[in-house]
């Protein structure tokens, strides 16, 4: 079936809260007409009441943690968060309670619950509502984070996560909502999950997650054109870390470049690159190359916006100049 | 008897934490300890009301409310040691217990943190209909962080099974709440969120019962939270790391209170009212000495965890 991104969420949110009475949904306007700000969780309120489908009130760290104590004590939370910017105000639930938790407590309790968080710029939104914020929290022991680009793996990702046993960071991104895919009609679940390949290729492996791996397919299009050959690879778990499916690719090709929407400094793709130099140095035959925000705040313009924000022809240039130690 | 039970209670929290305490003061305990001496009239009496499968979240002073909950006290001090054996095998420590058989979700290190979780406990009962009350229990420090305020706004809209007790020892660490907190009674917060707010003395351990035997009714027949507010004080330093507390609490304030030690007061009730002698209440200090050196004996006696397991238990199985 071919479903829009937030419809593949919605669907996924259908599918476990009818097959679990303990999964729940909370966040601002999930239980409103529309279905919060982005319109994912429409309907979900007619069909599951507001015993399961819950408007907080504007306190993202005090909900947050109520999620994280429903799901100590026999809940299943799906949290929505408006813009993932406002993760910040629940820092200290999700580093300092809903990951640690389970190993503090020595293995006494768990906390399966999910934060879907509404992520991304190009949209003129500014500094506090455009973040991509997945790096803050690549350094947290405890959390999963994860960022779907398709459709399909919206559905089945989303659904992987509620029926985790850890707190997942869900990275939706905003540009994505209203982009469609092929949705198989059942999903397979798998155990793990693993780095995809979207693209296969020998000369450059490109690593990316979320919108702007739209980015890197127009780019190796592009590329192909003059006969570089691009391997694209979605990561889509960002913590843990597919590295080997990347290290595969790496050998292949001996040359890799790491787009993301973030900052650069501190970002996933720095420890893409770490770990590359830490275990295929031998098999580089050109520099690696990170392509990411700009270490600025977004700027609201959309123009300035676009020129800190990674492009298609940084994207292509990058895959360029990997191609020697030039 | 009430009140012969409460006393065995409350002195084997003062009986142990003595105990932490001189292990911290021999260099045999690692970190850090919170202890909650002149404190115990609130955990035993807000305890007592609750059933075995009602929960009890606390702070990082929280000793006291695990051993009130049925907490074992071999096992809770092989923990604060940092032994195998303890609750947590040494990954939690004094501040980081948790026991959910008998209803202890946790002890917990961020001040204010562990307000909304509790929050999230009434939420999962009043969902999934266990008929379960929490008591959320924190120090008047707490009471300014924004958790407090956001988690009394949803408990008071979703009508949650829920009592938020505040143990006002009238010190945050060393800051009084004179010069930290905007209200004279914080229990007077309560009506921000149309919330009932009392306020009890919590040196008495019959007043602190039945206040909170009030508010566990009102939670069990969806009347939604109720804010207790327990003037207390603790009788030694905010950690081990302030031996004179006279830096920053005046001598006289402190006679004050040494004068309103919540254990002795209920001796001194007890013997009034003729509920048992001194023969009797000999006999339980000693029985309860025996349990704590015991106690502490098993617990210095045990061993440290095999290190391997360091770098296991981050994350649960799925499917678990």
């Amino acid at each position: 079936m071919e479903l829009r991104y937030r419809e593949a969420i919605n669907l996924a949110l259908r599918e476990e809260m009818a097959a679990d009475p303990r999964v729940i949904v909370m966040g601002e306007e999930v239980a409103s007409p529309q279905g919060g700000a982005f319109a994912v969780t429409g309907g979900l309120v007619q069909e599951f009441t507001t015993d399961r489908v819950i408007d907080t009130p504007i306190s993202e760290n005090g909900f947050v943690g109520v999620a994280v104590g429903a799901a100590t004590s026999g809940l299943r939370p799906v949290v929505e968060i408006m813009f993932s910017d406002f993760v910040a105000l629940a820092a200290d639930q999700l580093i300092n309670h809903a990951a640690k938790f389970h190993y503090m407590y020595a293995g006494r309790i768990t906390v399966p619950m999910v934060v879907r968080a509404a992520s991304g710029g190009y949209r003129g939104y500014g500094a506090t509502h455009s973040q991509f914020p997945a790096a803050w929290f690549m350094n947290v022991p405890g959390l999963k984070i994860l960022a779907p680009f398709s459709p399909a793996d919206a559905r089945w990702m989303l659904r992987w996560a509620i029926e985790d046993e850890n707190p997942v960071l869900f990275l939706e991104h905003k540009l994505l909502y209203g982009l469609t895919g092929e949705v198989p009609e059942t999903a397979e679940i798998p155990d793990q999950i693993s780095a995809n390949v979207l693209r296969e290729g020998t000369d450059v492996t490109l690593v990316g997650f979320s919108y702007v791996l739209g980015m890197a397919l127009d780019a190796a299009d592009q590329l192909q054109q003059d006969d570089i050959s691009v391997e694209v690879i979605d990561i889509r778990s960002i913590k843990p870390l597919d590295m080997e499916t990347i290290l595969e690719s790496v050998e292949k090709t001996g040359r890799i470049v790491i787009v993301e929407e973030g900052p650069k400094t501190g970002g996933v793709g720095a420890e893409i690159a770490a770990v590359v130099a830490e275990r295929a140095l031998p098999y580089l035959d050109g520099r690696v190359i990170r392509v990411a925000a700009a270490d600025t705040p977004i700027p609201s313009s959309l123009e300035l916006e676009r020129a800190v924000l990674p492009d298609v022809d940084q994207i292509a240039t990058a895959c360029v100049d990997s191609l020697s130690w030039e | 008897m009430n009140l012969l039970k409460w006393y065995r209670e409350m002195l084997l929290i003062r009986v142990f934490e003595e105990s932490v305490g001189k292990l911290f003061t021999q260099g045999l305990a690692p970190g850090t300890s919170h202890l909650s001496i002149g404190q115990e009239a609130c955990a035993v009496g807000a305890v007592s009301v609750l059933d075995s499968t009602d929960q009890v979240f606390s702070t990082h002073r929280g000793h006291g409310h695990f051993l009130a909950k049925g907490g074992d006290p071999m096992m809770l001090m092989a923990e604060i040691l940092g032994r195998s054996g303890g609750y947590g095998n040494g990954f939690g420590g004094s501040q980081h217990t948790s026991y959910p058989p008998i209803g202890f979700i946790g002890t917990n290190g961020i001040t204010g943190g562990n307000i909304p979780v509790a929050t999230g406990a009434a939420l999962a009962t009043k969902t999934l209909g266990t008929g379960r009350v929490v008591i959320c229990f924190f120090g008047d420090g707490a009471s300014n962080q924004g958790t407090f305020h956001e988690s009394l706004n949803m408990a008071s809209l979703w009508k949650l099974p829920i009592i938020f007790f505040v143990e006002n020892n009238r010190y945050a660490q060393w800051t009084s709440v004179t010069r930290s907190t905007s209200v004279e009674s914080i229990a007077t917060r309560g009506i921000a969120y149309n919330i009932p707010g009392v306020t009890v003395d919590g040196m008495d351990v019959n007043a602190v019962y039945e206040v909170t035997a009030e508010a566990v009714k009102l939670a069990r027949s969806g009347g939604g939270p109720t804010l207790i507010e327990a003037e207390t004080y603790r009788l030694t330093g905010h950690s081990k790391s302030d031996v004179k507390t006279t830096m920053y609490r005046p001598e006289e304030e402190e006679l004050v209170w040494y004068q309103r030690d919540p254990i002795h007061l209920l001796r001194d009730r007890i013997l009034e009212n003729k509920f048992a002698d001194d023969v009797k209440l000999d006999g339980i200090d000693n029985d309860v000495r025996h349990i704590i050196e015991e106690a502490t004996r098993q617990a210095l006696d045990s061993p440290i965890e095999d290190l391997n397991l360091a770098f296991t238990g981050v994350y649960a199985d799925r499917g678990a």
